[in-house]
């Protein structure tokens, strides 16, 4: 089981509030990611939940138990840190087996385990080696060994795929997610990228400023963000906010339009555009284009769009897909 | 811009560096020389070319037993580090990873502390030490020499341990390890190369320590700090010998100081330089 429930709780350091006031509930078995701009208290409210920092005030249950005031190792929680946070001094196998020794098992079922991690997560040949002689994947899989061995009600993850690069990164990410599936184990995991995020949650919770804005599946926060802040950190690239008399037309203080919710068009359409750059990647096409009135709006374009720089084109926002929000940047009903 | 080093600079710099360095090691050079010098060589007045004789070795041998006050030094000295790691370790910890508002304040009292003369407190410490039977013996100055040396060994494994990242021992508490598994497991392990140097530094404090191990001893507990003033107040005059209980007074940690410099240097600039 791996039930957290999170109530009414906070942090402050010292007069300094990072999280002013949270409810939250994680279901057994979901993947949920804390998504947020850097400081926004997404770590610091994974640490509450680990036990690593201590609550100002509220309640923090794992499967309905009070562990607010518990000991980090007492919450059955293992962690994944950002830096990997290995033994340097210990083998692969020695850093595996360290919860388990720990924990007093018999060296038998410790081998046995250490042994299973390895296979799962293809680290068996390296199992004498010492981090320091491993690649950055490499060291983050025996960090994901040493946390699947304990078996505990729950994964941590902080921000732990951010040191490694773009090519490994997406890697990793597909095998994280890959373990969720094998292991169906609750993971709660942190980061900055709305991509990972996007990809990787059954639940996402965008935090901003220690406060949460919206929970609920990449979809909902795709398709119906709350409000400006979501809208505008949901999504690669961003939403196209437009104010003033085009926003108005639509009973709106800013309308909102994702850049694949934008029609172009070299002949008709409602805004007439300027093309400044255009990026061509085959797939598809972006276009950053300064619009008479609105200014620059962003537009992806399915496959290959024969503009460049200067040449003007016309563009009709999908209203179906468009966004509306109020003066206090809360969406209006569609 | 980096700046241009010609082979004429470093040629000075190299001889400048050798002088400094013979004019500080002169002392202990002439010391060795004289040595092996007899009675009448070492009185005749400045001469570097020594007869080569043991004399003087022997005769300190035979009057006072140099092997004794060796065995004391070197109880004294590793007996009084091992008590100051086992009380800094703890020490240090708390005040690296769970550091208080106080936590620089009572480092720099720590460190004050050395500031002040011994001599200061060297009446009621005396007193102490007769009244608890701890006069002349080896565990009362194994732990005055703790209790003298332990600001430096808590202050260097502090700047040692402040290097270890604290992610690290996150991950440990993660893990289910108590507060002593993860000193013991994680944090000891890792600083090995900071404890080792810091061993050595105090080893060497202690060695050298005269005030304390004059004062505090006669016979039984005398290290070779008392061997060497043994032969320098009624037979001052008598060069070669005080000469020859200075060198295997010296000699010891002369030897382990050059072996362990390489650790010795790293430990005392760790920290420094990122």
């Amino acid at each position: 089981m791996g039930n957290i429930t999170l109530k009414n709780v906070s942090k402050s350091f010292g007069s300094t509030t990072i999280i002013p006031n949270i409810d939250l509930s994680i279901e057994d078995g979901e993947f949920v990611v804390f998504v947020g701009p850097s400081g926004c208290g997404k770590s610091t409210l994974l640490r509450l939940i680990a036990g690593l920092e201590d609550t100002s005030g509220g309640i923090i249950s794992i499967d309905g138990r009070d562990v607010t005031g518990e000991a980090p190792a007492k919450r059955k929680l293992a962690m994944v840190f950002q830096s990997y946070a290995l033994y340097p001094h210990m083998t692969v196998a020695k850093n595996i087996a360290f919860p388990l020794k720990m924990a007093g098992e018999d060296q038998a079922t410790i081998d046995k385990k250490v042994k299973d991690a390895a296979r799962i997560l293809n680290l068996t040949n390296y199992l004498e080696r010492r981090p320091g002689q491993l690649s950055g994947g490499q060291r983050q899989r025996v960090a994901i060994g040493r946390a699947i061995v304990r078996q505990p009600s729950a994964f941590l993850f902080d921000e732990p795929l951010s040191n490694l690069d773009a090519a490994l990164r997406g890697t990793m990410r597909l095998e994280i997610s890959e373990l969720h599936h094998q292991l169906k184990t609750t993971m709660v995991y942190v980061t900055h990228d709305q991509v990972e995020a996007m990809t990787m949650a059954d639940k996402i919770v965008v935090l901003n400023a220690g406060n949460i804005e919206q929970v609920g599946s990449p979809m909902e926060l795709y398709k119906t963000p709350k409000n400006l802040f979501v809208a505008g950190f949901i999504g690669s690239p961003k939403m196209n906010m437009i104010e003033g008399a085009p926003a108005e037309k639509y009973g709106a203080k800013t309308i909102g339009i994702r850049p694949e919710h934008v029609n172009i068009s070299t002949t008709a359409g409602d805004w007439k555009a300027t093309v400044g750059v255009a990026e061509h990647l085959g797939s598809d096409t972006f276009l950053h284009v300064q619009t008479d009135g609105i200014g620059t709006i962003n537009v992806r374009a399915d496959g290959e769009v024969a503009v460049k720089h200067g040449d003007t084109v016309y563009l009709t926002p999908d209203k179906s897909k468009l966004h509306r929000f109020g003066a206090d940047g809360k969406a209006l009903a569609q | 811009m980096a700046r241009a080093v010609t082979t004429q600079h470093k040629t000075i710099a190299t001889a400048a560096a050798w002088i400094v360095a013979l004019l500080i090691f002169f002392p202990i050079l002439y010391t060795i020389i004289t040595s092996f010098k007899s009675e009448q060589e070492a009185i005749q007045g400045f001469n570097l070319i020594p007869s080569g004789t043991f004399e003087s070795y022997s005769e300190v041998q035979a009057q006072s037993g140099y092997f004794k006050f060796f065995f004391n030094s070197v109880l004294l000295s590793v007996g009084s580090t091992i008590l100051a790691l086992l009380v800094a370790i703890p020490a240090a910890w708390s005040m690296a990873f769970s550091p208080s508002k106080r936590t620089k304040d009572i480092l720099m009292w720590m460190l004050s502390t050395k500031m002040m003369p011994a001599v200061a407190v060297l009446f009621p410490i005396y007193l102490i030490f007769r009244d608890t039977g701890l006069l002349d013996s080896r565990i009362g100055l194994m732990i005055m020499l703790m209790l003298i040396n332990l600001p430096i060994v808590v202050w260097m494994l502090y700047t040692y341990f402040r290097e270890i990242p604290g992610e690290i021992l996150e991950a440990a508490r993660m893990d289910g390890a108590s507060l002593w598994n993860e000193i013991i497991y994680v944090l000891t392990p890792m600083a090995v190369p900071g404890i080792a140097s810091t061993m050595l530094l105090n080893i060497i404090l202690a060695w050298n320590e005269a005030f304390w191990t004059i004062r505090l001893t006669t016979t039984n507990a005398a290290p070779l700090t008392a061997f060497i003033s043994s032969f320098s107040s009624p037979q001052g005059l008598f060069w070669a010998k005080l000469s020859a209980a200075s060198t295997l007074a010296i000699a010891p940690i002369l030897i382990m100081g050059w072996f362990s410099q390489k650790q010795l240097v790293r430990g005392l600039t760790f920290g420094a330089v990122k």
